[in-house]
């Protein structure tokens, strides 16, 4: 909300400079947001009025002009397209200086003298309004500093306040008073407002049928009135010093009550509405041409104002078109209602409105405002306008109507929780202050206790909470001590079979893997590119198509951080990523995955190493080394997954269930997605994290002795398959089995390759003599032979 | 044969060896067992018995002095060889060693366990939570139902059943007081997700959500705790205030400035020239909260807080731009390992 300092402090005027009172404000919890000067200086300014106004010979856009500002006329040549004969406006006269300390001499324009400048509100800087010269009812003469500084000085500012959604109160001049009085301790001086006297006894008929939505609804109707005077320039000026432009007198004096009072009004055209006004939720096939032109079907949930006809106004959001006050009507009606917060919460949203009506009704407007509203309102008006006022109508269901909520405030309890110890005097103070009636204030054992009634203007007071944060905003946030909070102190869990997210990401980093974070909403046309067998989870309301479904897997994010960063230039890296991905089946899965993605060479362009490429058994080496890490004993799987290389990846297993995949992409894959080789490997975080316990066995002190046997088998024999074998059938003697080589070519059937495999063996008996050493071998080779087709080569 | 002349021509053959095998052939042919000077030994028998005393003494005087003389010159050239063996070993020092190749953590991560460690060398607890949730604990549970003005600003994503993106981790709060009774003291780090892209806003970043209950925890506990948190975070004494807010969940509810990390308060770019930067909200748990968690409001009370990991780790690495967190740029990560 934006609003004038000056004309705050007509009302309270705490001896603190501009700087102070706002800061003042912010932390109090009023935030100020930001401030504008409401002029910038100028002097030389009259009014003057046009006397003539010729076509300049040279120019089709610019007009000669007389301009009289009392004494002998001078010629202005003049640009704007509303100089015309008899218009007053702004005349900067040969010596004025404008803001920007622009001084105006005499010129020559194509040809023409030109003695002086006819001014746009904004070349004054008094405001944004640059189509044309002002338009102005003033004295010729006068001038036109003292014009805009007459009812507030001009030396002021256009505050602008963030207020929080609890703090509908301060919506308002009077609010703002309130809460600066209320700091300052000082009395508001709020204006005085009297009941209008009735001119005639025309009424409109008003029916509530929404009652809990529209409790109270205050109507009055004013006959004859003439809406072609302008508003007054107090009038306007004080609303553009708050953020709004003039619009009609009638629309101004009620954005003014708006301001002032916080108190959102309509206006309907009498002579427009049939019949009378009905209260009550939107019915099937109601419609409504707004304010703004837009036609909108309501719904149901929406409250309106309807006449005989339907309806006529969107309650507490907009009005309609049709039935608005226009230039030629002549009687009105004035609404000021109270619609309940619930009932108007959600209706300017669903319909991508919001207006400052509903702003304020959606926070909460002080329910026994309406009736000083409605009277300040059309004494305004009747002095702008004129016109015979009918008696103020007031519809209410009393039962409705909110009641003011009494909560207690005890003592003990404000101490506790804010960790203070106060003087009650102090709490005495802030509650009056604040306008918070004690209905009852108790000494007990364990201090005061207050029945507290909370103001008619404040919403946000349902419990005690609600009262010790006044108390503790008017004691001072900064003013409560600094403390530590004692407690009992536990010692700490550490899971013994665990590695923590922390340890996993660390790990890997060693592994040199750089961390990257990417969205968890992707691109829809990537999942599909990976083909994975779930359809992602997409979102309602995306903020684009390339991140609109949720990631089923970590590639999506790890290829397109892959991508980019070749495209910079970066020939060979290694990406990893830990997060959830999300997969929807019977119920939705969020699953702590990890994933890598690796391109280019193995290693970084060194003068000590030969460069290869990164390969299947580069990627497959880290998933190794994380299985080691975690003490897991990880086998790997055929994949049948169309998003991998066929022959160059694998499923990884942990007990038979696959907890990930490795390798490289599929060829089409990065075809499509338009990227060079990348090897990939993701697993489920949650399985790698498993960290069986630690045992050991017993260290032999007997030699161990080595083996070395080449067999030759047929090509599609595994070399799991061959070491699982061996693992399986070898018994404890044997403790270790490395296969070191892999043959294929000369000497050797195309169908088949040679494997070098060695046998480590030790005795925790004895040393090993050559008898078990040769029998040994030789089990491991009647193994081979008879499970994996292998012969001794 | 002359003693003195063996014993000559045997210095001067050491003097002439210039390898240790050369060396080793001098000692052979003079104090071998066909060596000169032993042959002059074996000589010895045939001399008058009253000569062999003196001219035994002769013999084994030229013996030692030779003996001498080859350790000196064994010593010469062993240690020669060794130079030479240096020489030819030495390497270039200032070529670079063979290393593993280097990776890293995300800044955002590493501000992140910086928060974590802060927060568990205190006896918090670390929890995390589901990053899609539904509608109650991201909103009810948090005191904020159907149409409340605060769910404006949240600008969230829906799936369109009922399910949405998280908007904050406060959520975690509500899952943690679901399943442990108090005294609870927990952080929760994670992902968020609001509509909202810009130099400062990214419709994903970090929060981390702090929670404690337990009896007589007061609002002077949560401002210790903040200050604490934040002058820990970024190792300076800085000035922190707090200013009166709203949040659905908290009352009372309060904003924290802390005094600009890059100009101590002087004004700068960082801070818009205020000397203060808005880091953090907070407050006493909402009474509706707690009790919809079943949590006794008159025996226990409550704080928490919650700020953007993000931001933190910006103004920590003065980082001027969210965005080049999401970019993912490996000129730009490396810089952190």
């Amino acid at each position: 909300m934006k609003f004038s300092e000056a004309w705050l402090r007509q009302w309270v005027n705490p001896a603190l400079d501009s700087d102070d009172l706002l800061f003042q404000m912010t932390m109090a919890g009023v935030e100020v947001d930001g401030t504008e000067p409401v002029a910038q200086g100028f002097s030389g300014v009259v009014v003057g009025e046009i006397l003539s106004a010729e076509q300049h010979p040279d120019a089709d856009k610019l007009r000669v002009c007389q301009v009289s500002a009392g004494a002998e006329a001078v010629q202005v040549v003049c640009g704007a397209p509303n100089a015309r004969v008899g218009l007053k406006t702004a005349f900067a006269q040969v010596g004025a200086v404008l803001p920007g300390n622009f001084k105006i001499k005499k010129a020559k324009l194509r040809g023409v003298e030109s003695f002086g400048m006819l001014c746009s509100a904004q070349e004054l800087g008094l405001g944004e309004d640059a189509d044309g010269i002002m338009e102005l009812s003033h004295a010729v003469g006068a001038d036109l500093a003292e014009i805009a500084g007459a009812d507030l000085p001009l030396d002021d500012l256009t505050v602008d306040v963030d207020l929080t959604p609890n703090r509908g109160d301060c919506l308002s001049l009077k609010g703002l008073a309130r809460e600066v009085g209320v700091l300052n301790n000082l009395e508001v001086t709020y204006p005085k407002i009297t009941p209008v006297q009735a001119a005639s006894d025309r009424g409109f008929p008003v029916t509530l049928e929404a009652k809990a939505q529209c409790p109270r609804y205050l109507g009055r109707v004013i006959e004859g009135v003439d809406l072609t005077q302008p508003s007054p320039g107090w009038l306007t000026e004080r609303l553009r010093r708050c953020g709004l432009r003039s619009i009609d007198p009638v629309v101004d004096v009620t954005n003014y009550i708006l301001i002032e009072l916080g108190q959102p009004m309509h206006a309907f055209d009498l002579d427009r509405l049939d019949s009378g006004i009905t209260v009550r939720m939107a019915q099937g096939g109601d419609t409504l041409t707004l304010l703004d032109g837009q036609e909108v079907a309501l719904d149901p949930q929406t409250l309106v104002i309807a006449d005989a006809k339907g309806p006529v106004a969107m309650a507490g959001v907009m009005g309609g078109k049709d039935s608005g006050v226009q230039g030629d009507s002549t009687n009105i009606f004035l609404e000021c209602a109270f619609f309940a917060p619930i009932a108007i919460a959600g209706t300017a949203r669903r319909y991508g409105l919001h207006t400052d009506a509903s702003h304020r009704y959606e926070r909460g407007v002080d329910f026994q405002l309406q009736r000083d509203a409605m009277d300040r309102a059309t004494q305004i008006l009747l002095d702008i306008v004129g016109g015979q006022p009918g008696p103020l109508v007031e519809t209410v269901d009393e039962d409705s109507v909110p009641a003011q909520a009494e909560v207690s405030l005890r003592e003990w309890k404000l101490n506790e929780l804010l960790g203070i110890t106060i003087d009650v005097a102090q709490v005495d103070q802030a509650l009056q202050r604040l306008d918070f009636s004690v209905a009852q204030r108790q000494q007990t054992d364990q201090g005061v206790i207050w029945e507290v009634i909370a103001p008619s203007h404040r919403f946000d007071i349902a419990i005690e909470a609600d009262l010790i944060e006044e108390v503790c905003r008017i004691y001072g946030y900064n003013n409560v001590p600094v403390t530590q909070p004692q407690v009992r102190l536990p010692l700490a869990q550490v899971a013994l079979q665990h590695h923590s997210e922390r340890q996993l990401r660390e790990r890997i980093a060693g592994l040199g893997f750089q961390e990257v974070i990417t969205y968890s909403f992707v691109d829809p046309k990537t999942e599909e590119v990976l083909g994975q067998a779930l359809v992602p989870k997409a979102l309602a309301n995306p903020m684009s198509s390339e991140q609109s479904v949720m990631r089923t897997s970590l590639l999506p994010g790890l290829i397109d951080a892959a991508k980019r960063n070749s495209a910079r230039q970066q020939d060979s890296g290694r990406l990893f990523e830990v997060g959830l991905v999300f997969r929807p089946k019977q119920t939705l899965e969020q699953d702590l995955t990890v994933g890598g993605v690796m391109w280019g060479k193995q290693k970084p362009e060194a003068w000590h190493s030969d460069n290869a490429g990164t390969d299947f058994y580069d990627v497959k080496g880290v998933v190794e080394e994380l299985a080691q890490w975690a003490g897991l004993n990880l086998t790997y799987a055929v994949l049948d997954d169309s998003a991998m290389h066929p022959g160059q990846s694998a499923g990884v297993l942990l007990d038979g269930e696959q907890i990930g995949r490795v390798g490289r992409l599929h060829p089409q894959v990065e075809n499509t997605l338009d990227v060079e080789e990348l090897y990939v490997f993701e697993l489920d975080a949650l399985a790698i994290l498993q960290r069986p316990k630690r045992g050991h066995g017993k260290v032999s002190r007997f030699p161990a002795v080595r083996r070395d046997i080449a067999v030759v088998v047929q090509q599609d024999i595994s070399a799991q398959t061959v070491l699982e074998v061996l693992a399986q059938g070898m018994g404890k003697l044997c403790t270790n089995i490395s296969l070191f080589d892999v043959y294929q070519g000369d000497g050797i059937d195309s169908e088949e390759k040679s494997l070098a495999i060695g046998l480590t063996l030790q005795s925790q008996e004895n040393t090993l003599g050559e008898e078990e050493i040769n029998a040994a071998a030789q089990t491991a080779i009647g193994l081979l032979e008879q499970h994996c087709g292998a012969r001794l080569r | 044969m002359d003693i003195e002349n063996v014993l000559k021509q045997g210095l001067e053959a050491a003097d002439a060896a210039s390898s240790l095998r050369d060396l080793e052939e001098v000692r052979v042919s003079f104090l071998g067992k066909k060596g000169g000077l032993t042959e002059l030994l074996k000589g010895l028998g045939k001399l008058d018995p009253e000569q062999r005393p003196q001219a035994g003494a002769k013999i084994n005087e030229a013996k030692v002095a030779l003996q001498d003389h080859l350790a000196a010159r064994k010593d010469t050239l062993e240690s020669a060889a060794m130079m030479t063996a240096l020489a030819s070993e030495t390497v270039d020092v200032t070529l670079p060693g063979r290393r593993q190749a280097a990776g890293g953590l995300h800044p955002v991560t590493q501000a992140m366990y910086r928060i974590e460690s802060i927060f568990t060398g205190a006896a918090y607890e670390v929890v995390s939570g589901p990053e899609i949730e539904n509608d109650y604990y991201n909103f009810e549970a948090l005191n904020i139902p159907a149409h409340h003005p605060a769910r404006a600003i949240h600008d969230t994503f829906y799936f369109g059943d009922g399910t949405l993106l998280r908007t904050h981790t406060s959520p975690s709060q509500v899952h943690t007081m679901e399943q442990q009774p108090p005294p609870i003291r927990v952080i929760c780090p994670g992902r968020v997700y609001r509509r909202d892209s810009d130099l400062t806003h990214s419709p994903m970043f970090h929060q981390v959500e702090g929670l404690v209950v337990d009896q007589g925890i007061s609002f002077a506990d949560l401002k210790g705790t903040v200050i604490d948190f934040l002058q820990r975070f970024f190792e300076k004494e800085l000035q922190v205030r707090f200013r009166p807010s709203y949040f659905p969940f908290t009352e009372p509810s309060a904003e924290v400035d802390v005094q600009c990390v890059h100009c101590l308060g002087e004004g700068c770019r960082v801070c818009s020239h205020t000397g203060w930067l808005e880091v953090m909200g907070c407050g006493m748990v909402h009474p509706n909260v707690l009790q919809m968690s079943n949590i006794d409001t008159e025996v226990y009370s409550a704080f928490a807080f919650g700020f953007g990991v993000d931001r933190l780790a910006m103004l920590l690495y003065e980082v001027d731009d969210l965005r080049l967190f999401f970019e993912n740029d490996l000129r730009f990560l490396r810089q952190f390992n």
